[in-house]
């Protein structure tokens, strides 16, 4: 499985993550490595095999859930407390709507 | 205090009765040995003094008034910094969270303190907890204390050097894929990944959230079973909680294993297994055998395509957690302001490290349109077929005994070069996980270097009574005790 530097730079980009050119060579020879490795999966029929997304123990698929009862959550002053940014009981981002 | 580095949960219960010390002399006496030590094996990241008197104050309080202050009254406690700890800083072992102060506590760690653990300090461990040698902390690697030139395995290094060089009896870990067995079997202490579900993560900073588990680390099997005792159970804060009894596991630590089945998986006794570790677990083996017990050989067929399952699975759901992470909400924004995409970006590069940026790459790769199909939905189906095999062999056996990592403690720097080799030697605890099991790795002696080797007892979905059990007559009969 041959990964490209092109790959890696659009990867970076959904996972939003801004990469050296150095790292983006070391990453896309790392990715090719264990992508060929994890190839071995193709060795297994699996057109009969269910996903598993979780362990399932044998309670109903509700037996976890909570009531659906309005309770104290984090008010917005501790919400915002490790915020780098806030204010007005808001988190602040730079701006993204131009006038 | 002479003793402090060997005391077990019963001995500090003992010794707050006879009034030999208090709960504050034990816990400064736990914060004076491990701020001394921590210049060699960096295994805390933070204490906390204030939190820990606190707690302790109160036990001696209850104590004088005759009262019962829980099973673990007055024990000092060192929990790994992915734990939220409430007004402590929670840093996961990363520049980006590293003045991040929790919101709340884990469940765990509420449910500890109400039993009257005094917890003192929050434990270095791999960024996120993902590595197998703890050389992925932004805050310096920690030195494995029974011999400090080597690693002391990963990602939990630091909840397993603190119990293993005596700075904390018990302490809390996790295991995503072996983060709490691995460094228990490296460091020569016991270590507990209950069955997912068990233990509430509630409060447990999300790597792959369908592996992530909270266990304890301890000296011995019995205080092992103690903490896990008090932080087991259903908690209504975490839907992956199971409702499913606990039990007593103090009480099923009796010795009887006779007649109990053991399942030997061939497949784990292949190649690349060292020969020292080969020989150690065979010598364990017929430790339980002289006990009673019944060796079999079974057959998990599925297990060679563990890693690649795993490592699809677990960078996945890493990615999408670690998302979080951008710049608004926890801490740290880069300085280099632009855009919101370019302060995204600039936030992340700066704060994850090296590990975690391979696991967002992969995990968002493996997750991307095209691929999702290929890679993702292959290893989930995959899984399926390694859980059948845990299944089908448990309806013939009790436990399972194998090997916890195919190698001992390597040395700082040996491998971190080639990242797929590390993932490769996680293959022994990482199939039972994705199975869901339950596991424990039990010191099994030395390699002729002196090197501790772990022996992992492995339990079908909530039978960690059995697998208790078992270790504890081991550890019995083998009379190795971490000193």
């Amino acid at each position: 499985m041959k990964i490209t530097k092109k790959e890696v730079r659009y990867i970076a980009r959904l996972a939003n993550l801004e990469l050296s050119e150095e790292a983006i060579t070391q990453y896309s020879k790392d990715l090719e490595e264990i992508l060929t490795y994890v190839d071995k999966l193709n060795e297994l029929d699996t057109s009969d095999v269910e996903p598993m997304a979780q362990v399932i123990y044998d309670g109903t698929a509700i037996s976890t859930m909570k009531e659906d009862a309005p309770a104290l959550s984090f008010d917005q002053e501790k919400a915002l407390r490790e915020s780098p940014l806030s204010g007005a009981g808001h988190f602040k981002v730079p701006k993204v709507i131009e006038r | 205090m002479e003793n402090y580095k060997t005391l077990t949960i019963d001995e500090i219960q003992q010794g707050l009765r006879s009034g030999s010390f208090s709960a504050r002399e034990l816990a400064h006496e736990a914060l004076r040995v491990s701020k001394a030590e921590n210049e060699q094996y960096n295994s805390f990241i933070h204490f906390c003094p204030e939190r820990a008197m606190e707690a302790a104050e109160l036990v001696d309080a209850e104590l004088a008034a005759g009262k019962e202050p829980g099973p673990l009254g007055g024990v000092p406690v060192a929990v790994k910094d992915v734990i939220m700890t409430e007004g402590l800083r929670t840093t996961c072992g990363s520049r980006i969270l590293e003045n991040y102060v929790a919101h709340y506590d884990a469940t765990a760690v509420e449910r500890l303190e109400k039993a009257g653990a005094v917890i003192f300090g929050k434990t270095n461990c791999d960024e996120f907890a993902m590595g197998s040698s703890n050389e992925n902390s932004a805050f310096g690697c920690v030195r494995n204390p029974a011999v400090p030139e080597r690693v002391p395995g990963g990602s939990s290094g630091g909840s397993a050097a603190a119990v293993a060089g005596g700075f904390a009896p018990v302490s809390l870990g996790t295991d995503t894929g072996g983060s709490i067995r691995q460094p228990a079997s490296f460091c020569g202490v016991v270590g507990v990944k209950p069955t997912y579900g068990r233990v509430s993560r509630y409060g447990l900073t999300a790597f792959a959230s369908s592996l992530d588990n909270i266990g304890p680390f301890a000296r011995t099997v019995k205080d092992a079973a103690t903490v896990l005792g008090v932080i087991a159970g259903y908690d209504a804060n975490d839907s992956t909680c199971a409702k499913v009894d606990t039990s007593d596991y103090q009480a099923a630590l009796d010795g009887d294993v006779n007649g109990l089945k053991i399942g030997v998986p061939k497949e784990y006794y292949a190649e690349g297994l060292d020969a020292e570790v080969r020989e150690r677990i065979e010598y364990g083996l017929k430790i339980l055998e002289s006990l009673g017990c019944a060796i079999v050989e079974i057959s998990l067929p599925h297990t060679e395509y563990a890693v690649a399952t795993y490592y699809l699975i677990c960078t996945a759901e890493a990615s999408a957690n670690l998302a979080r992470y951008d710049g608004v909400r926890y801490t740290r924004r880069s300085n280099e302001t632009g855009t919101l995409e370019q302060m995204y970006a600039k936030t992340r590069a700066e704060g994850f490290g090296a590990e975690v940026t391979r696991r967002i790459i992969l995990g968002t790769y493996v997750l991307s349109a095209g691929y999702y199909d290929a890679y993702y939905r292959k290893a989930q189906k995959a899984r399926s077929l390694i859980a059948a095999d845990f299944k089908k062999a448990f309806q013939t056996v009790d436990a399972i005994v194998t090997p916890v990592s195919p190698f001992p403690a390597f040395r700082l720097g040996e491998k971190v070069s080639d990242p797929l080799e590390m993932y490769l030697s996680d293959i022994y605890t990482l199939t039972s996980s994705l199975a869901g099991n339950t596991g424990i790795s039990v010191p099994c002696g030395e390699t002729s270097e002196g090197l501790p080797i772990g022996m992992q007892i492995l339990a079908d979905h909530f039978n960690e009574v059995t697998m208790l059990k078992l270790a504890d007559a081991f550890e019995r009969d083998i009379g190795f005790k971490v000193q």
